[in-house]
């Protein structure tokens, strides 16, 4: 079965933004994307948010942490 | 006399307290990364800080076991994703089969369908999307859908180190990344779109 070319370009969204896709997949959703806005405007949106969720789900060492990995330092194999 | 060469042996001991000292320099380095994705993969503070303590623990114990060289990045995940799994903080482990949404635009097409193409718009993303939906929407995916995200879309790495932290084929990394993402798209979707 062929898919709609939206279906198709769909598919290929993941690989497109991971740049795992071959030349010809990669070719192939480049030309769908060049005349498509609805494909274009969700490729962006996958790529706004993942780019979103990795700083919002950064968070920060705590203060102190890194002092009490400090005192790990030295740890006999046997302790 | 007191200008004698050192001893074989005093210089091997040397040579390798400056070896351990090299290598807990270069295992710091990435505690702030450590962290970050231990964070993604609990519960809470209190839980991450002892999974990476506990992590730096088992991986100064057991420097030797490094080979130098070698993916140092990987080498502690792989420590630190195995004590999370010890420790017994994950679900039992459920089959890859998380009922899931149809498609990669359904979180897109739903935001959409509520509010127009323009709220897919960069600029206006942080506006339907929360930051604690979004942590929420991460905490409860399956675990080991999780694991896949965070170490790819976080903690940055490739398909290949995944695997090899995960010790899973490079094609379960795939999947699961595929699933989880969805699973995610999904979670968010619900809470944007309520």
């Amino acid at each position: 079965m062929t898919l709609e070319p939206c279906d198709r370009c769909e598919e290929l969204m993941q690989d497109f933004l991971d740049r795992t896709l071959t030349d010809r997949e990669w070719q192939e959703a480049e030309t769908h994307l060049a005349d498509c806005e609805y494909c274009r405007r969700r490729y962006r949106f996958e790529e706004t948010l993942r780019k979103y969720v990795r700083t919002t789900a950064a968070e920060r060492m705590p203060p102190g942490l890194l002092g009490k990995l400090e005192e790990l330092r030295g740890l006999d194999a046997t302790a | 006399m007191g200008d004698a060469e050192p001893a074989p042996e005093a210089r091997r001991i040397a040579a390798e307290a400056r070896d351990r000292v090299r290598f807990e320099e270069e295992a710091l380095g990435f505690a702030d990364q450590v962290y970050r994705v231990a964070r993604r993969l609990v519960g809470s503070r209190e839980e991450a800080e002892d999974l990476v303590q506990e992590t730096y623990a088992r991986a100064f114990r057991s420097w030797r076991s490094y080979t130098p060289g070698t993916n140092m990045r990987a080498w502690l995940f792989r420590i630190l994703t195995n004590l999370n799994v010890d420790r017994g903080r994950r679900i039992q482990r459920a089959p890859d089969t998380q009922p899931l949404v149809e498609s990669d635009y359904y979180l897109a097409n739903k935001l959409a369908s509520a509010g127009g193409e323009e709220v897919l718009d960069q600029e206006r993303v942080v506006e339907r999307l929360s930051q604690d939906s979004v942590v929420r929407a991460l905490s409860d995916i399956q675990p080991q859908f999780r694991d896949v995200v965070v170490l790819v879309d976080i903690g940055d790495f490739t398909y290949a180190d995944a695997a090899q932290i995960l010790d899973v084929p490079i094609g379960t990394v795939m999947s699961r990344l595929h699933r989880g993402r969805r699973a995610l798209k999904q979670r968010l979707a619900e809470e944007a779109v309520a």
